[in-house]
């Protein structure tokens, strides 16, 4: 640039090497070897890599399995979209940042409504990290080190748990699920004791499965600590789980109205009672007033943050998911109490119209006996790895397979998701394809 | 001068929309719920909403924004258009369906190592934070895989180290000791040395550090660890600091994580997603995160065949949109491009400095890098950072690092010029002399921004965390 020379000559400096004078010559790199390209070129690369991969719009596609393909509305992309939102940073400022501190507040707000909670922190990585960190929070709340949790809970998950837990020197324990694929209250009453720091239950739960049993846990739970997992779109109509005594809730956000971009970035929610708050991780926003007295949003309670409270801070959480949230409040905003109630029977309806379909072509669908949100387990015939596969040359991407001997009490199978999303065609598709290879 | 927009803007429940409907659905009845208390509102009443609030926001298209730490560097628009193409794909489709994605994935795993010298990265920890602590998990794995880890309890870091290090350090169950600072504002090498022992388990540190200096002595920091049986940590705030001139290979790290959000201009989205790539040399390679994007010559795949993984620090695959951004910055760019980056960003950051550094006083040596840090002479640091709003700039970074009493933390970026630095000073120093002669305008600063200053000692004393809440 132009300015160089007179910024060099400003610091008395005769060329740009002096600026690093105190770096070692030891240490000196010989360059990094990668060749620039022009806009252009970039933006065709680009184009061709993205055409090399078939998404829900080249290929219908059953996969959910914790994130789900929704449609995320032109408005929400467009306020989103919104480079004074996305190209801020963290509100530490609150006067030239009430924008963002406002639009976080009123997350906190709705996701407050959803769970029935008290309050809902600004965000979480995801929901895999919410439940490592509801985890943490329970052994600073009860000083306890067992966390039980489904024997369902998927692989990753609980790998991400485990990382959450082991500086803590806590441990995961598995309870088992019943025939219908719901919490056995028995073997979990039997399972709990002065040793138990959480419980954790999802519902829905990995197999898709409402389970009818979750307002008869916290009953049996003592002083161990009651976590729900939630899709936050099927609270549009199901009960709020602080209505059925969840001490913590967590979830995964991206489902209200967030691309599900191959997995990232995420929003991991997070929801607990007012009386907890000070042991809760995470970045809140509150309300105040200004020097006039005026409404203002500020993030608050800080004391609990690693800013602060350096090593002994409730989470070393700093960058969080903030653009995320925006996403999702908008998206519910988009939708209003009556839009998500009807996205959400439409996830519900594709999945019984699915299940019908498979029945009448002769599959075990869904597997267990219960009611289920958007997504359910068909029996197959064979390796459901092949499956999918085999699935594609018919033009048709399965759901997740899962290996017979995975779960207790579940066969060779793959979960299948049906948002709004998934057409009566694509169903079809789907249906007679699965016929043909299995 | 400047003034940011000003609305009276309603919460969203407060806004009048339609009446609540009910839909009649098939769940358990003893699990339906009865009502959701959220507004139902058309699009135009969204889009206005959030539109309004938008503009009582301030980003980096607005103007300079010096956050010290945080690299609020410019985020190209062809970053962001790229990434939106792949908004539809699924984590668990087919590797045949989603070539594309992983050799973006699997090309940036590339280039971070050409760029940090290190041997393999994850690219799945969601921000810096995270892949702090992931890297302190890597650590634990480690040293338990030798045996050691009963006796290695100890995570020693300088004192003027990010907030993050010592609570990723504690996180991973780490007894955390602070290293002292010079008076040159680097490490003690005394202090260090007598604290390492075979209870050390790492060193984390940041180079250059948050005063913006870069510790001389690394490479025999590097020793003192390596002899004793300890790793060496790099936090990557500050690479923006040395791309192209040194790397944390050639300066001895075994552990390294980057933020994508920072160094490689993905935007911040006020607060987030960011992404916190983790880079590892030799034996460490072995204990990685899985999966890690692989290629066979043919077709690129997902490898969860670590030896000694430490598993998952995170679900899928990472902040893969983030990801997209950030490869698309560092091709466009190329070695040289990010070279020069960090050439501009540290004559940037030592001009500005030059410029004010006889109206605020600057402790320790002055050569710096990509940032600096001063302290007002007759003021308080948060008075200047309000003020510093009335002019339309953000604030640096106020009251940090810890060992500057009164610190503004300043890092000015490559995304400034001549013209906009020497806007900026002016301004500091015109500060500087109102601080003299009207104090008052400091301390009852900001003026010209949608709110006057926030009373957030109220905000903790009685919050008010949603809308249910009552003041």
């Amino acid at each position: 640039m132009k300015d160089m020379d007179d910024m060099l000559k400003y610091l008395g400096m005769s060329s740009w090497e002096e600026l690093f004078s105190d770096i070692p010559k030891e240490v000196w790199k010989k360059g990094i070897d990668i060749e620039a390209m022009d806009e252009i070129s970039v933006y065709r690369y680009a184009k061709e890599l993205a055409a090399k991969n078939k998404d829900i719009f080249d290929m219908p596609n059953f996969l959910g399995a914790g994130i789900y393909t929704h449609y995320i509305p032109p408005a929400v992309l467009e306020i989103v979209g919104r480079s004074e939102f996305y190209t801020s940073y963290t509100p530490y400022q609150p006067e030239i940042s009430q924008g963002m501190l406002q639009t976080l507040f009123e997350y906190q707000s709705v996701i407050a409504e959803l769970t029935g909670m008290d309050v809902a922190n600004s965000s979480m990585y995801d929901s895999h990290t919410s439940l490592g960190e509801a985890a943490r929070m329970a052994y600073r709340m009860n000083r306890r080190k067992e966390v039980l949790v489904p024997e369902n809970l998927y692989w990753e998950k609980e790998s991400v748990l485990k990382n959450y837990i082991s500086g803590l020197g806590m441990h995961v324990k598995k309870y088992p699920l019943n025939e219908r694929g719901m919490v056995a209250l028995d073997e979990l009453q039997e399972l709990v004791n002065e040793n138990t720091a959480m419980v954790y239950v999802e519902n829905p739960n990995f197999f898709g499965v409402i389970d009818e049993g979750v307002d008869e846990i916290k009953d049996i739970l003592g002083k161990a600590i009651y976590t729900v997992g939630v899709n936050p779109l099927s609270l549009a109509v199901l009960k709020p789980p602080a209505d059925y005594g969840a001490d913590i809730v967590i979830g995964e956000g991206q489902i209200l109205g967030n691309p599900i971009s191959f997995g990232g970035p995420l929003l991991g929610i997070f929801a607990t009672r007012k009386q907890y708050v000070r042991k809760m991780p995470g970045r809140l926003i509150g309300e105040t007033v200004d020097a006039d007295g005026r409404r203002a949003f500020v993030m608050t309670l800080q004391t609990r943050e690693q800013h602060i409270r350096r090593g002994k801070a409730t989470s070393n959480i700093c960058s969080n998911e903030a653009l995320c949230a925006v996403f999702s409040v908008a998206f519910v905003a988009y939708y209003g109490a009556n839009g998500l109630k009807e996205l959400a029977k439409k996830n519900m309806d594709n999945a019984r119209m699915l299940m019908e379909k498979l029945r009448n072509a002769g599959f075990n669908a869904p597997i267990f006996d219960a009611k289920h949100f958007n997504e359910f387990l068909v029996e197959l015939p064979k390796n459901p790895h092949e499956i999918s596969k085999e699935l594609l040359k018919h033009g048709v991407h399965g759901g997740l397979p899962i290996n017979a001997g995975c779960y207790r009490n579940v066969p060779n199978s793959m979960l299948l998701a049906t948002t709004e999303m998934i057409r009566e065609e694509d169903m079809d598709k789907l249906v007679s394809a699965l016929k043909e290879v299995s | 001068m400047y003034q940011q927009a000003k609305y009276d803007e309603p919460l969203l429940n407060e806004i009048n929309g339609e009446d609540e409907k009910e839909i009649s659905v098939d769940v358990p009845d003893k699990l339906k719920r009865k009502s959701l208390n959220i507004p139902n509102l058309e699009e135009w009443q969204v889009v206005r909403h959030y539109t309004r609030l938008s503009q009582m926001n301030y980003g980096v298209d607005i103007n300079t924004y010096p956050l010290g730490s945080c690299t609020m560097k410019y985020n190209p628009k062809l970053n962001e258009e790229i990434a939106k193409w792949f908004s539809y794909l699924h984590p668990y489709q087919e590797e045949s369906t989603v070539q594309g994605a992983l050799q973006i994935m699997y090309e940036l795993q590339e280039m971070l190592k050409k760029i940090t010298d290190m041997d393999d990265f994850t690219l799945q920890p969601a921000a810096g934070a995270h892949g702090e602590f992931t890297g302190m998990l890597l650590v634990r794995a480690y040293h338990e895989y030798k045996g050691e880890l009963e006796k290695r309890r100890n995570v020693l870091l300088p004192d003027s180290a990010h907030g993050t290090n010592p609570a990723s350090a504690a996180m991973a169950g780490f007894n955390v000791i602070e290293i002292p600072s010079n008076e040159k504002g680097m490490v003690d090498l005394e202090a260090l040395e007598a604290a390492t022992d075979d209870t050390t388990a790492a060193f984390m540190i940041t180079n250059p550090n948050t005063l913006g200096i870069f510790e001389e002595e690394i490479l025999e920091i590097a020793k003192i660890m390596h002899k004793n049986g300890a790793l060496l940590y790099y936090d990557g705030a500050n690479l923006n600091a040395i791309m192209g001139i040194t790397s944390p290979g050639i300066m001895g790290f075994d552990i390294v994580h980057l933020n994508l959000h920072k160094t490689f201009s993905t935007p911040h989205g006020g607060g987030g997603p960011g992404s916190g790539p983790v880079g590892v040399r030799g034996e460490l390679v072995d204990f990685l995160p899985v999966p890690i994007v692989r290629y066979d010559g043919e077709k690129y795949y997902l490898d969860y065949d670590v030896k000694h993984t430490i598993g998952k620090v995170r679900s899928f695959y990472g902040n893969f949109g983030v990801m997209v951004k950030a490869w698309a910055y560092i091709k466009r760019l190329g070695g040289e491009g990010l070279k020069n980056a960090t050439i501009r960003a540290v004559l940037n950051s030592n001009y500005l400095k030059e410029r004010i550094k006889g109206y605020y006083e600057l402790p320790h040596k002055d050569l710096r890098k990509h940032e600096f840090v001063v302290k007002p002479k007759n003021a308080r640091a948060l008075d200047v950072a309000k003020r510093l709003l009335d002019f339309g700039v953000h604030a640096p970074t106020v009251y940090f690092p810890l060992i500057v009493h009164e610190a503004l933390m300043i890092e000015p970026t490559e995304s400034e010029n001549k013209e906009t630095l020497d806007k900026f000073a002016d301004i500091m120093i015109q500060i500087a002399k109102e601080a003299e002669e009207n104090p008052k305008l400091l301390e009852e600063a900001p003026h010209n921004t949608a709110i006057k200053r926030v009373d957030d000692v109220l905000a903790a004393r009685k919050p008010v965390l949603t809308w249910k809440d009552k003041r």
